[in-house]
């Protein structure tokens, strides 16, 4: 084997492994979605986060628009604190828009549903959201319609 | 009873005395590293018989374990109505698990054993100690540049078994059981981190590349110049080299997912 055609199969070898890593990096990981960096941050407290996660998304009406970014325990008020990362472009929500911890499906993951209020100035970076909905634990809600049926009876 | 202990006590001094041994022998090769990469062509013909060689095989399996996977996943996820995450499956468990380790076990299979064969025949022949008579170094000519291939080879091919394997599922997912295309890379691309899935695999990658051909070397070097001797160091070097793999890779999973 001469040794133009060892080298020319060995940087095709190379070659086609960067464009395999590449490919998985931009096709199938999240990569794309990371700059998002630019973007502004909101904070929203609730009461019971249930099973949202770091990285969790925040959608309005379905479509996402950013995900979130820290939750925190605030030790005086006994409440979740949740920081979500808003990407840039959507930076038109008015200041008393709630936020709500949803579940995609029955069993699905739990994101953050934002919903649109009606005032005139709009959420800036560092902004708080303070109509919030907490998550609903299956459990609460299985205990509370097992009390009302017992209460029928 | 005393003879027993002593047959252990010397068992365990084997053991650990050729441990040893394996850990200087790297560290020779280490230290002539540097002039290996004055000759360049060195590598280059053995990231061929080590990577180029091996690439059909990993082309192969890939695909058929990544069609296997959406398949069984499949299988599984349809009667919880799930069968949309096919792709999450597939994906997480190729990057996580799957393609470093069986492109570890292929290449210790493929590329480890003929490294250890070439370097135990070259030792029989005495073409190593004709070297040493010559002034040239058999650690920075002969050892060297094949643990630098190795270590460079694996890398690229579990990038190459992951991609195929994905694609393999694709096959399987959209154009086997009917899956929308558009869903099956969104939703991986929604559950597949780039840094703790990815390049967490591709770590796994570089550490089984250097154990095997660490031990493919080694193994070699320090065979019985016979034939039976050499045969046995091959075989060692497959059960030796998978083993580590499928053992680091516990340890590495333990490491990196652990808390997840």
């Amino acid at each position: 084997m001469n040794t133009r055609l060892v080298e020319i199969t060995v940087g095709l070898f190379v070659v086609v492994g960067f464009a395999a890593f590449f490919m998985l990096a931009m096709n199938v990981s999240n990569l794309i979605t990371y700059e998002s960096n630019e973007g502004y941050q909101v904070s929203a407290r609730f009461d019971n986060i249930g099973g949202l996660k770091e990285r969790s998304p925040v959608a309005v009406g379905g479509v996402r628009i950013g995900k979130v970014a820290k939750i925190e325990y605030d030790n005086e008020s006994y409440e979740a604190v949740v920081t979500m990362d808003i990407e840039p472009q959507y930076n038109r929500f008015p200041i008393d828009s709630s936020a709500g911890i949803l579940t995609a499906g029955l069993l699905g993951e739990q994101y953050v549903g934002l919903e649109p209020g009606a005032e005139e100035e709009f959420l800036v970076a560092g902004g708080e959201i303070t109509v919030t909905q907490s998550a609903i634990v299956l459990e609460e809600v299985i205990g509370q319609f097992l009390y009302s049926k017992a209460d029928e009876k | 009873m005393l003879d027993k202990l002593q047959l252990i006590g010397q068992k365990q001094l084997a053991i650990v005395s050729r441990l040893g041994q394996a850990t200087i022998f790297l560290y020779q090769i280490i230290l002539t590293m540097p002039g290996v990469f004055v000759r360049p062509s060195l590598i280059i013909k053995q990231l061929y018989s080590t990577g180029v060689q091996t690439l059909v095989i990993i082309l192969v399996a890939g695909t058929f374990v990544g069609m296997v996977l959406a398949l069984q996943a499949y299988y599984v996820l349809v009667d919880f109505g799930a069968e949309e995450s096919i792709s999450q499956m597939v994906v997480l468990s190729l990057m996580r698990e799957l393609g470093p380790v069986i492109t570890g076990l292929l290449f210790a299979g493929r590329a480890g054993s003929a490294l250890t064969a070439e370097i135990g025949l070259m030792k029989s022949t005495e073409q190593l100690s004709g070297m040493e008579m010559m002034a040239i170094d058999p650690m920075q000519r002969v050892m060297a540049p094949r643990v630098l291939a190795g270590f460079m080879a694996l890398p690229i091919l579990t990038a190459i078994f992951m991609a195929v394997g994905v694609l393999g599922g694709y096959l399987v997912a959209v154009h086997g059981v009917g899956i929308y295309e558009g869903v099956y890379w969104s939703l991986a691309q929604a559950k597949v981190d780039f840094y703790t899935d990815l390049m967490n695999g591709m770590i796994k990658s570089v550490v089984f590349g250097l154990v095997i051909v660490w031990i493919a070397v080694f193994e070699g070097h320090d065979s019985v110049p016979t034939s039976e001797g050499l045969g046995q160091a091959t075989t060692r070097t497959v059960v030796h080299g998978s083993l580590a793999v499928l053992g680091l890779d516990f340890l590495l999973t333990a490491l990196m997912f652990g808390d997840i």
